[in-house]
């Protein structure tokens, strides 16, 4: 049905999804709780700032990724010289672009369900003897997973589709960069691909609502606990 | 020993417990007692007391020193964490935490304890046996009711060791039945942990029945800070503490059961009270608060009468604000105990009530029941 190559791009795609996630989960699960919990200076910039890849043309995120983490680029080099770690034209790259593309999403429905957590339960660990980092793992977390895991779904879904970032920054390398919707960029360029067109297309919306499926599931499972539905 | 004499000034009014918040809450405590309760109507700033106690509000000027050792002080710039205070705080609606079950939410606090290094007075086995909560380890907090919950909550309190157990309205969202078991339930806890209580209530019941020492809260502030039985003897407090349900506190020794009957004998220094039930050990000291509604006055010893208790009195005064009901108030004949009376206007004037008249003092030995009897240790 499929070929290795049509394979190897959903490979790659889900590896690029799946890195991308795997970065940003950490420092979107630290911009969620600041936004969620905290007030500080600079509050509504860097709201805004975490924003930004929601709004800003992806073009011109693949961009300031070009700029910043090319070979020549501030980032780059440094990171080249000291990890050896090359992200321009590489899968890499790709990863990093659809990170920075879903990160605000993943931050918004981590920030959300980190809100709907009770301040006062988390007051109430504190008087228990709980640091506010253990308080975070030990109520915090456990209790906005269900949103966590959404925002990490979106994010994931997202990353199988981000097209604009990804093909400025790193191009579009068939086995390196090429990820799905690249792939079906490509062959809508050249003749007579219309049959792999509709194979990866059908690929495409059956990854996506699989993670659609997943986050609603999880979703319905987490109010049914929360409404007390036994041990 | 507790020195707590610190102000909040919040930047925009906040709506406090209930209605009509206040913009400003200053306390001044300093007790010994083993239960203090702060007490006072909702919106006086009792929790924001609580809540300074334990570090969930910051004070904006003053200091807190528990048994020497400094919590807060802003003027050497002393403010120690929530988690490294030791209180156990039991918060008005539990507070369980959801996604564990009660065996883990007991034990969420030990921790600490065991980081603490003090040793564990407070054994997991002895205090959930003491609040029965053996059914109920494998249980979620979701399936618990109201009174298990807050069983619960004060078990998990009690198992971080607190050196201060803060209870802010913990019988709040129970009803009737479950008020008394849990009553029952702090005064074990006080008399089997001996750790000490600081209990928010605007309920005199529980106050009376339960507490050493009573601060009274009014508008943000302390009006008052003493024992309970003078707090709530005094007369220039009555606009707070009786406006309701007047009456006065006795400090009373059980002398004898009568198994038969099912009574027991109470003296005072001014006499001796029977009442209901049989649970109090002979010797067991008790509070006992007599409303100043369920108090009759009759010119001479009835005969043929059911009520039980009927002591000797003297009329001291009369509290005539005119309307249907006034107060009486009569000093007791064996040692200057007073009592109140309320009662219609129209018997007083059939009765001729005038002050330094002699009477008897009626009272129903089932007006006492569990809620006002209160036993100290």
């Amino acid at each position: 049905m499929l070929s290795n190559d049509e394979f190897a791009i959903i490979a790659l795609s889900l590896r690029v999804a799946a890195a991308s996630v795997v970065l940003s989960v950490p420092l979107a699960l630290g911009c969620a709780w600041l936004l969620a919990r905290r007030s500080f200076h600079g509050k509504t910039l860097f709201d805004a700032l975490v924003h930004l890849p929601l709004v800003l043309p992806p073009v011109v995120i693949g961009y300031a990724l070009l700029v910043l983490f090319g070979r020549q680029g501030v980032l780059g080099a440094a990171l080249a010289d000291c990890c050896g770690i090359t992200l321009a034209f590489r899968w890499t790259g790709a990863a990093l672009a659809a990170a920075v593309m879903g990160f605000p999403l993943m931050v918004r429905a981590m920030r959300l369900s980190i809100e709907a957590v009770s301040p006062r339960l988390e007051a109430a660990a504190r008087t228990l003897g709980a640091s506010r980092w253990r308080v975070f793992w030990t109520v915090t977390l456990p209790l906005s997973l269900p949103g966590v895991v959404v925002g990490v779904l979106l994010a994931f879904a997202r990353s199988l589709g981000e097209f604009g970032a990804t093909i400025t920054f790193v191009s579009n390398i068939p086995g390196e960069t090429q990820t799905l919707p690249l792939a079906i960029y490509s062959l809508t360029q050249s003749p007579g691909g219309d049959a792999a067109i509709l194979r990866l297309c059908a690929v495409s919306v059956a990854l996506a609502l699989m993670a659609l499926a997943a986050s609603e599931w999880i979703n319905r499972r987490a109010t049914r606990q929360q409404r007390g539905g036994g041990s | 020993m507790i020195e707590f004499e610190a102000e909040v000034r919040f930047a925009v009014p906040r709506r406090g417990e209930g209605q009509g918040g206040v913009e400003r809450v200053s306390a001044t405590l300093r007790s010994e007692a083993r239960i203090l309760a702060l007490f006072g109507r909702s919106g006086s700033g009792k929790s924001t007391v609580v809540n300074m106690l334990a570090g969930l509000v910051r004070p904006t000027r003053g200091h807190i020193v528990i048994d020497g050792e400094t919590w807060f002080d802003a003027a050497l710039g002393v403010d120690t964490p929530i988690e490294r205070r030791g209180v156990g705080y039991v918060f008005q609606d539990g507070l369980l935490f959801p996604h564990l079950n009660v065996g883990e939410n007991l034990r969420y606090g030990a921790r600490r304890a065991v980081r603490r290094e003090v040793s564990a007075t407070l054994g997991f086995d002895a205090v959930v046996d003491l609040l029965g909560l053996r059914p109920l380890l494998a249980r979620v907090p979701a399936s618990l009711s109201g009174g298990e919950r807050q069983r619960v909550a004060i078990g998990r309190a009690l198992l971080s060791q607190p050196r201060l157990l803060l209870m802010d309205e913990p019988l709040a969202s129970l009803d009737n039945a479950r008020r008394g078991e849990i009553l029952r339930l702090i005064e074990a806890v006080r008399d089997e942990f001996r750790v000490r209580i600081v209990y928010v209530s605007h309920s005199v019941g529980e106050v009376t029945r339960l507490a050493d020492e009573v601060a009274v809260m009014n508008d943000g502030c302390t009006i008052a800070c003493a024992d309970t039985e003078t707090v709530f003897n005094r007369d220039d407090l009555r606009p707070y503490t009786g406006r309701f349900e007047g009456g006065v506190l006795l400090e009373a020794t059980a002398t004898r059961c009568d198994e038969r009957l099912a009574m027991t004998h109470y003296r005072f220094d001014g006499g001796e009270l029977v009442a209901p039930g049989t649970d109090t050990a002979p010797g067991a000291r008790v509070r006992i608060r007599i409303r100043a509604r369920d108090v009759a006055i009759a010119l001479t010893r009835p005969s043929g009468l059911s009520i039980r208790n009927v002591l000797p009195a003297t009329v001291a005064a009369i509290d005539d604000r005119g309307g249907a009901i006034v107060e009486v108030r009569l000093s007791l004949a064996g040692g200057g105990h007073a009592l109140l009376a309320r009662i219609t206007r129209a018997a007083l004037d059939e009765l001729q009530l005038a002050p330094g008249l002699p009477v008897f003092a009626l009272i129903k030995a089932i007006a006492f029941d569990r809620r006002s009897l209160g036993f100290t240790a």
